[in-house]
């Protein structure tokens, strides 16, 4: 119990004390992981819409597909990564291993899928409710689908909000092809498991429960913004 | 109202951006290492000095010894720093290596549980210890991950004639880094080969304490090794090489020589006289 104790008192002190060095690290973090939340929530988004509103060979198997990747195991996305990147390998050239982008790429594409099946189910069924309605008004599938997306924001919100959750926590993808370098990509989770390594449990449970922290917070933010809107 | 959000949205992702400030261009190698001279907090202590002096960044992967130097085969480092004789002669011979330097030494030690089932405690003899725990079956944590660490282990039960993979549920091959054999081993009580600097500054030891230690054997030295240019064009080599110069130059020894934790040395020079 004084393990946990411990860690609660060593992340108060650091939040109050504003650490520098956690500040780049909490940065390094929420940049990579938004920017990966944000590009695989609009790709996630508009393929769940496309998935909802049109009906062509191999529709199926692409649903299928999208749910069956939510549980895309983090570490062989970042080992397929790794070997794409690494320097003789077929995109080797661009030069991107071990730098925050590669992360952001690994992250990216874990969370699409997340992002898709969420998405393609809560569209399917506003589809299913105003779909005549939009055609019987002579809109194209083409033309209904930001009319779709303006009607599902809020379960949209939950699919995004369950992207970052993905993005934010992960850490298997981003330890290989970011390479845990000190203050280049080493994000929250890197440095927990750094942390671990060196025997240091109490530091490594402090910035766990910072992490978890901020978590709640966005969630919350993006909770109280929707809750607004839908009041407005 | 939705623009306002992602205007928001915007603001924030462009405030981190300028926050991170190594996303900044600098001239930098990056540096396959071996966990223990990073996780030890040697190279923290010296780099910001090399980096202060010459301009020169150098990006630390740290990572097990096979692994580092699998990490420069494929030419994503520009640099190695590790410490296993044997795979760094087959990483020269394989022509990816040149000009490698032994830049510290220190020793390895073996650790295990104050109670001491195995009966090795003060003991200086490497190979007699492993044959005590053989016969003891007293549990073994091994790091089984091709790193120096491992490399060593498993030529130590060689010379034994003992064969781990032969052994009972008693050895623990848990594939993991210094770190977490280090963690397992201490939640286990059980008994474990590591190098001193990372025992060191290791924090979770629990009951492990050090059991045997001052077997030649046990001698543990940490090259540097440059890429060869004919195999590897694209890396870094004159920065590289700057780095490698100053790590064996009298000021990088010496800088080497003066990282302590609470006042034990953790790594000689290469001068200092060996046992």
């Amino acid at each position: 119990m004084s393990d946990f104790a411990a860690a609660v008192r060593l992340a108060l002190d650091m939040i109050v004390d504003f650490d520098p060095a956690l500040l780049s690290i909490v940065a390094l973090s929420l940049s990579i992981s938004l920017t990966a939340a944000i590009v695989a929530g609009a790709a996630g988004c508009l393929a769940g819409a496309v998935l909802a509103v049109y009906r062509f060979p191999g529709r199926r198997l692409l649903i299928v597909v999208a749910n069956s990747l939510l549980g895309l195991p983090p570490v062989v996305v970042g080992l397929a990564a790794y070997l794409l990147l690494t320097r003789n390998g077929p995109l080797g050239s661009w030069g991107l291993l071990f730098t925050p982008t590669a992360m952001v790429i690994v992250q990216t594409v874990l969370a699409i899928p997340i992002v898709t099946a969420i998405s393609h189910r809560a569209l399917e069924e506003v589809w299913a409710r105003y779909g005549d309605e939009f055609r019987i008004a002579g809109a194209t599938r083409l033309r209904a689908i930001p009319q779709l997306l303006l009607i599902g924001k809020a379960q949209l919100l939950t699919a995004l909000l369950s992207g970052l959750g993905r993005t934010i926590s992960e850490v298997g993808g981003i330890i290989i092809v970011g390479g845990n370098i000190a203050g280049v990509t080493r994000t929250m989770t890197t440095s927990i498991v750094l942390e671990t390594s060196k025997g240091n449990l109490p530091l490594a449970l402090a910035l766990g429960i910072i992490l978890i922290t901020i978590s709640l917070v966005l969630n919350g933010a993006a909770f109280a913004l929707s809750e607004r809107k839908t009041r407005s | 109202m939705k623009l306002k959000a992602f205007a928001v949205a915007a603001a924030l992702l462009a405030l981190l951006l300028a926050a991170a400030p190594s996303w900044a261009q600098q001239k930098f190698i990056v540096l396959a290492s071996t966990t223990s001279v990073d996780n030890s907090g040697l190279l923290s202590h010296i780099l910001p000095d090399f980096t202060k002096e010459t301009g020169i960044q150098v990006r630390v992967i740290a990572v097990g010894t096979g692994q580092a130097l699998d990490t420069a085969a494929r030419g994503d480092a520009d640099l190695v720093l590790v410490h296993d004789p044997d795979a760094e002669g087959k990483f020269i011979a394989a022509g990816h290596g040149v000009n490698r330097r032994e830049i510290a030494w220190n020793d390895f030690v073996i650790v295990g549980p104050k109670a001491d089932p195995a009966h090795v405690a003060g003991g200086h003899d490497a190979l007699a210890a492993f044959h005590a725990v053989w016969n003891a079956q007293a549990p073994f944590v091994s790091r089984g991950d091709k790193s120096g660490t491992d490399a060593l282990e498993k030529r130590l039960w060689k010379a034994a004639e003992l064969d781990p993979t032969k052994a009972g549920p008693w050895y623990k091959d848990i594939g993991g880094g210094m770190g977490a054999a280090l963690n397992a081993a201490s939640a286990m009580g059980a008994y474990t080969l590591t190098d001193r600097g990372t025992w060191l500054s290791f924090k979770n030891r629990g009951p492990l304490v050090i059991v045997v230690e001052g077997d030649r054997r046990l001698l543990n030295r940490y090259d540097v090794i440059e890429l060869n240019p004919e195999k590897h064009p694209t890396a870094k080599l004159g920065l590289a090489k700057k780095f490698a110069d100053w790590l064996a130059s009298p000021r990088g020894q010496a800088e080497i020589a003066g990282y302590t934790v609470a006042g034990e040395k953790l790594f000689h020079p290469e001068a200092d006289k060996k046992p």
